[in-house]
């Protein structure tokens, strides 16, 4: 679905990654590993279109990706979440469905209810405490019709069930024929599902790709 | 899976900003009391006569609209800064001018149609004359969505900055300037009974020109700085 | 390939600029600067004084060709702009960003030297008449630039945000002076000019046209010191800067 060919990115003549070549088939999710600081938000963000790599292309379904295609493609999970406090959490999704469009068979109170949030549509997002907001942000993957999830540390501030959550839901995104790119410190095994990892910390080659479980 | 129209996105934008104004309602208020402040400077300043309040008020009246308007400018992206909404709207498969577009009209309807709304409030504390007052709403009915069109860009190309409130008022005062000469220049040119629709006509066709390119240079202004 | 072509995409490489700024440099400054010095000392001593003005109106002869400077470097910043912008080209970032300085110096000398000429002409240190005014909005937009620039903490950015900004700037200018022109018409009745329509002597035109050229060439010469320092230190990591320091010293 993605694949990415001499990425490379530098801010202020200071290199940052690459270049790298990867790829992200349908079904697959390939975890990013590194250190603080080796890039792996800013690799998420380049892939997101919010950034320009300086050199390498990224493809999508074999064709050079532009903006537009991106856009329709990948969803982004970032550090900042997205939520307006002072909304409700349904109206909060509501938004995010009128900017992306709906997935088919989805809808927020739905996708409140895959995520544990069934009961709190109409709780202002302020309220609710920092795992709670994750859980809206991930709400707002399932609703959205992005076949390649972004996922910049889906794991922080989730409690056990919370871990447990997201790798269900990246579990059945993957059946579906999505994919996804996590980036994580630890590695969390998604379980059954099919894992690649991808470093980024400096190898002997440009990158390395080590098949996992 | 069903995408969503440009349409349907700029009337949930809409509605999404006007409904965060509503429930910050009071917040709203701001433009107006600080236009209020102005104006109570001016004669306590100079002097409480009626013919010199009155000489002045035109220009008075718009500089308190410019400065209150210069204040609010920041308000437009920084809570979609801070949250992660305004790198939301990058992402989105959506037109980015249109979405901006959309803000700045928020922003418009929020700041500037209250001053407008008080403007006559303000008239009458400065003794404008009477027959003045429908050239000085409709140079500001003209003006005040000029002002917020091509204050989006500047703000937008500060996006981020912490402390931004200096260089925003140095980078949109150039762009403010033919807005305001044209503005409270037509009010001072219906004073001395010299034609005053040519600015009028001026100030329209800017508006018309800037409602396509303004929200277009302020996408990519956002492109730029939030790289 | 066009040798002209050729010769601009070969100075697009910094290594090239560097070497090519270097050789330049002698040339423009030694011919600049005694170009200006000739100039300053005709326009003071050898012209005959205005018959009007008396002796002030030797003013212009800094005044005219500083106020010529400060839109053509506007220009020039534009122009490179538009190149940093659209062909992503490094050294017309650096171009741009260099001009702005100089360009905000010659402007300022321009509001000096109005303000100089003012006091004794119409007995105050500040007129607002249409060209000041214009200048004054002039120097505004080289200072949005200069602090644009230097308010981004990514080079690259800030260098193209500023860019962006200079060609609203740009576009801005004429706007600009339109209306402070219809502006100063509505408010003073019949226009006041700073500098009225006194007949050239045809003795002031040598200096004035000395100080023109004069201060074109030395702007050339600032902007390549500046820009050559500046490619110098945005490329510090790369080999090519040590070798050449190295040459120097």
């Amino acid at each position: 679905m993605l694949s990415v060919r001499g990425l490379a990115f530098a801010r202020n003549h200071e290199p940052i990654f690459g270049p790298l070549d990867f790829h992200v088939d349908a079904g697959e999710a390939v975890l990013v590993h590194g250190a603080n600081g080796r890039g792996k938000t800013t690799l998420l963000r380049v892939l997101a279109g919010l950034l320009s790599a300086q050199e390498g292309v990224v493809m999508i379904d074999g064709e050079p990706a532009d903006r537009h295609a991106i856009a329709r493609s990948c969803a982004l999970l970032g550090h900042l979440l997205g939520h307006k406090g002072e909304l409700t959490a349904e109206e909060n999704l509501r938004f995010a469905l009128g900017l992306f469009g709906q997935r088919q068979g989805q809808s927020p109170t739905s996708a409140l209810a895959a995520v544990g949030l069934g009961g709190f549509e109409d709780s202002p997002a302020r309220q609710l405490s920092a795992g709670q907001k994750k859980r809206l942000a991930l709400a707002r993957l399932l609703l959205v019709p992005a076949r390649l999830w972004l996922l910049d540390e889906p794991y922080a501030n989730l409690d056990l069930t919370g871990i447990d959550l997201v790798n269900r839901l990246v579990g059945n995104h993957l059946g579906r024929g999505g994919a996804a790119l996590i980036t994580s410190h630890g590695a969390y095994a998604t379980g059954a599902v099919r894992t690649r990892t991808l470093s980024l910390d400096p190898q002997p080659a440009t990158a390395a790709e080590a098949v996992d479980g | 899976m069903a995408d969503s129209s440009a349409m349907t996105a700029f009337s949930a934008l809409l509605r999404r900003d006007l409904l965060l104004v509503w429930r910050r309602r009071g917040d709203a208020l701001n433009p107006v009391l600080f236009a209020l402040l102005v104006v109570t400077v001016f004669p306590l300043a100079i002097g409480p006569e009626k013919s010199t309040l009155s000489l002045i008020a035109p220009g008075v009246i718009w500089a308190a609209v410019l400065l209150a308007g210069l204040l609010s400018l920041d308000t437009m992206f920084r809570s979609d800064l801070e949250d992660g909404s305004l790198e939301m709207l990058l992402l989105a498969p959506q037109p980015l001018a249109l979405m901006l577009f959309g803000k700045v009209l928020v922003h418009w309807l929020t700041t500037a149609v209250p001053l407008l709304i008080a403007a006559p409030l303000l008239a009458e504390m400065l003794h404008l004359q009477a027959p003045l007052l429908p050239v000085l709403m409709l140079s500001l009915l003209l003006g005040t969505p000029l002002l917020s069109l091509v204050g989006g860009v500047v703000v937008a190309l500060t996006v981020g900055m912490r402390r931004s409130g200096m260089l925003l008022a140095l980078l949109a005062l150039p762009l403010y300037v033919p807005i305001l000469i044209l503005g409270a220049g037509c009010v001072a040119a219906a004073a001395q009974g010299l034609p005053y629709t040519g600015a009028l006509l001026l100030l329209g066709a800017g508006l018309a020109l800037l409602i396509i390119l303004a929200p277009l240079a302020t996408a990519t202004a956002l492109r730029i700085a939030m790289t | 390939m066009n040798p002209v072509l050729l010769w601009f995409h070969t100075m697009g490489s910094p290594p090239s600029f560097y070497a090519f700024a270097g050789r330049c440099l002698p040339w423009l400054y030694g011919i600049a600067i005694p170009m200006i010095l000739w100039g300053c000392w005709a326009g003071l001593f050898e012209v005959p004084a205005d018959y009007q003005q008396g002796d002030t109106f030797r003013i212009l002869f800094v005044h005219v060709p500083a106020a010529w400077m400060s839109l053509l470097i506007y220009g020039v910043m534009a122009i490179n702009a538009f190149i940093a912008l659209v062909w992503r080209i490094k050294l017309s970032e650096q171009l741009a960003m260099n001009c702005a300085p100089i360009g905000a110096a010659f402007t300022a000398l321009t509001l000096l030297t109005g303000a100089i000429w003012g006091k004794p002409m119409w007995g105050t240190w500040w007129t607002w008449d249409a060209r000041l005014t214009s200048e004054l909005v002039l120097l505004f937009l080289y200072l949005g630039v200069i602090g644009l620039y230097a308010a981004i903490e990514d080079r690259r950015a800030a260098a193209r945000a500023a860019c962006f900004l200079a060609l609203i700037g740009f576009v801005n200018v004429p706007i600009v002076h339109f209306s402070v022109d219809w502006w100063n018409t509505l408010h003073q009745g019949a226009t006041i000019r700073l500098f009225g329509k006194s007949s050239m002597d045809p003795s002031m035109i040598a200096p004035l046209i000395a100080l023109a050229f004069g201060t074109k060439l030395w702007f050339v010469g600032s902007l390549l010191a500046r820009t050559r320092v500046s490619i110098a230190e945005a490329e510090r990591s790369k080999d090519w800067v040590h070798r050449a320091l190295r040459a120097r010293a």
